[in-house]
């Protein structure tokens, strides 16, 4: 069914879709549609799960992982602060192996306060053991919601997964969405039915202690059972087209780069500008092409890999910043091309921070600066887009 | 002599990593006697976290989810929607923390927990202090007292705040049922754990946890000097049922000296502070008393 929404109700709808059975939430801006939408489908009767009001992020995440612990399907949404405040209960969540899922509306971190668009929020927690996706439309949101709970609780995975949908560009701005068939849905995701979970009159504790000689292997497991989400993820997605016709890329969703001289890197919402820059430039005979990040965790490290052999520079742009270093983006891209045969030339453009638009404008001048770069190689500074008033550094 | 009426089912193994008469040992213990075996723990950091034994071992037989430091309230809630879900209704689910994770970091989801009305028991095992890191005052522990972030140098910075009140603060939540329960009177204990279990909503049990390395006193005494504090109405043994107080078992009105003399985490108090220890002690079991006398 064909539905006109906003990235926040393609998220509930996702989650409803997905029968998600108990759903603690806590209101932040600008995620708050989210769980308004999913409070009025568990009153309604629409979707049948316990709606949590909780009195912190925090505790909506550890309701999450103790609901998951005993068996039960587990969904919240946040955005910023509120992630930074699950930081904690986000590594419960792996550290437990708890398939939750969860939406956040990514957005900049204060001071100074903003509540509007960049990736700081996300980028903070690729540690935490979570997969990371970037959507970049709603309907994305909506379709990459029922396929993480499919990758996160399959049985060599069982891991977390966080649906990064850009504040205000995707969350309040509606688009035309379809929303699946149950029964279609309900036969792609079947009910969740974990190998392990607390059952009265089976005495045993979940996440006991562990000595230093027993430490390391639960985290070489989780190490591994992300390394192998890289597979479900595409299998996972392979069956999605094969049942409801769409598909969105794998991990690095690539536009354009197989005969590109220079691919730009990016994620989230600011990927369809890119496409039409890429088309734009296309049309004046220039060879460039778009490599969209949708998995950051698990990393397409391969995938960059195979980027690197077809291209001769790499134009990353982060929507955030790691003090001290540059875009993570960036850095995780340039090490993993360190020692592949053809190095291309890269370069880091820092963009889009607090909710600055990333113009078609600003995504052509960084591609005709990528394209100077390959024949001047690479620029270990990272170029700030646009930055007003204040001295820049002189390229 | 009236028969005991204690359960002599155990619900939990031998070989809990507890210290020496270790109090809260006895708390889980009396407590599972109360509740029976149809029942899930939710335990954040604390001596409990550490006490089940390391991976894979585990001491009790009841079920139990490790949850983080601030987290049980939540926790709770998230394990009763869980349940609620899966149409299981006769489990109960309790959280089991620590002074510290309950009066300090706990306390938000705590009274989240409550406000929601969750169906749930939370029991505070109370040593008056983190334990478990090590003796660091929280905000339970007794004006007063030792600890080793309330250094007795030359300065005396003992404790010189008194306990925090949870008991009124979570009465102040409207909850169904909060009790006081000691080791020293495991029948009393068991019988409100019983209660409490039965009860529809938030209930709340504070438990006095003696603990000899951080009371600074002899393991052997654990039992006695829980009794002490009852019968010197330091820790007076009461219910608050639906708003009204009762008194479930009178002290015998000791001297506060008897109390504080077997533990040397008081004994830099002079007689003039102790005097002002037992002014305090009486005027709260006053109001508490006259309390049960309006609403008796």
């Amino acid at each position: 069914m064909r539905k006109v929404m906003t990235g926040n109700y393609a998220s509930a709808y996702g989650a409803k879709a997905a029968r998600a059975e108990v759903i603690p939430a806590y209101p932040i801006t600008p995620q708050t549609s989210i769980v308004e939408k999913l409070a009025e489908f568990v009153s309604t009767g629409e979707l049948r799960a316990k709606f949590v009001p909780v009195e912190s992020e925090h505790s909506a995440m550890a309701a999450c992982v103790s609901a998951s612990i005993l068996g039960a399907r587990t969904y919240t949404a946040t955005s910023s602060h509120g992630l930074a405040l699950m930081h904690e209960v986000l590594m419960w969540a792996s550290g437990a192996r708890l398939p939750v899922v969860m939406t956040n509306v990514s957005r900049a971190m204060a001071p100074p306060w903003s509540v509007w668009a960049d990736h700081m929020d996300s980028v903070a927690e690729r540690d935490t053991g979570w997969m990371q996706f970037f959507c970049e439309s709603n309907q994305e949101v909506l379709d990459t919601i029922i396929m993480a709970y499919k990758v996160c609780e399959s049985r060599g995975i069982m891991l977390p997964a966080m649906i990064i949908e850009d504040a205000f560009i995707l969350s309040h701005t509606s688009e035309p969405v379809d929303v699946p068939d149950q029964d279609a849905v309900d036969s792609f995701l079947p009910s969740y039915d974990p190998e392990m979970k607390l059952e009265v009159g089976k005495p045993m504790g979940f996440g006991s202690l562990v000595r230093p000689d027993q430490y390391m292997e639960f985290r070489y497991k989780s190490m591994l059972a992300m390394r192998e989400a890289r597979d479900r993820i595409l299998s996972v997605e392979t069956e999605f087209k094969q049942v409801f016709g769409r598909s969105y890329g794998g991990l690095l969703d690539e536009y354009m780069c197989d005969d590109a001289e220079v691919a730009l890197v990016a994620a989230g919402s600011v990927a369809g500008t890119a496409r039409t820059v890429v088309d734009r430039l296309r049309a004046k005979g220039m060879r460039v092409g778009l490599a969209r990040i949708r998995a950051f965790r698990p990393f397409p490290f391969q995938e960059f890999r195979s980027l690197a052999s077809k291209v001769s520079g790499i134009a990353v742009l982060d929507r955030s910043y790691t003090h001290g270093a540059a875009g993570a983006f960036f850095t995780e891209i340039q090490g993993a091309l360190y020692d592949v045969p053809k190095r291309p030339a890269m370069k880091n453009y820092i963009a889009g921070l607090g909710g600055r638009d990333i113009t078609p404008d600003v995504i052509e001048r960084i591609f005709e600066d990528i394209l100077v770069r390959c024949e001047r190689g690479s620029d270990p500074e990272p170029e700030w887009i646009d930055v007003v008033g204040l001295p820049r550094r002189q390229s | 002599m009236s028969p005991v009426t204690i359960p002599e089912v155990e619900h939990a193994y031998p070989g809990s990593t507890g210290c020496p008469g270790c109090g809260a040992n006895l708390v889980m213990r009396y407590l599972l006697k109360g509740l029976g075996e149809r029942t899930i723990l939710t335990i954040p950091a604390c001596c409990w976290a550490v006490m089940p034994g390391y991976w894979p071992s585990h001491c009790l037989k009841v079920p139990m989810v490790y949850c983080a430091f601030e987290a049980t309230g939540a926790s709770l809630s998230g394990m009763r929607a869980a349940l609620d879900m899966k149409g299981v209704e006769d489990v109960t689910v309790v959280g089991f923390a620590g002074d510290g994770g309950t009066v300090d970091i706990g306390l938000q989801a705590l009274s989240g927990a409550a406000e929601r009305e969750t169906d749930a028991l939370y029991v505070m095992y109370d040593n008056e202090a983190y334990m478990n890191t090590g003796i660091q005052r929280s905000g339970a522990t007794p004006w007063g007292a030792w600890t080793a972030t309330t250094p007795v140098g030359p300065s005396r910075d003992y404790k010189r705040e008194p306990k925090k009140d949870i008991m009124s603060i979570m009465e102040a939540h409207g909850i169904p049922y909060a009790a006081t329960v000691s080791v020293a009177h495991p029948e009393d204990f068991v019988k409100k754990a019983k209660k409490a279990k039965d009860v529809r909503g938030f209930k709340f049990i504070h438990a006095l946890s003696p603990c000899p390395p951080g009371w600074k006193m002899n393991p052997m005494k654990t039992v006695e000097v829980a009794r002490l504090a009852v019968d010197t109405n330091v820790f007076p043994l009461y219910e608050i049922e639906n708003g009204r107080v009762r008194i479930t078992k009178k002290g015998k009105g000791l001297p506060i000296k008897d109390y504080l003399s077997i533990q040397r985490r008081f004994g830099h108090l002079t007689e003039e502070e102790v005097k002002r220890m037992q002014e305090s002690v009486d005027s709260s079991f006053k109001a508490l008393e006259q309390r049960e006398a309006r609403e008796g």
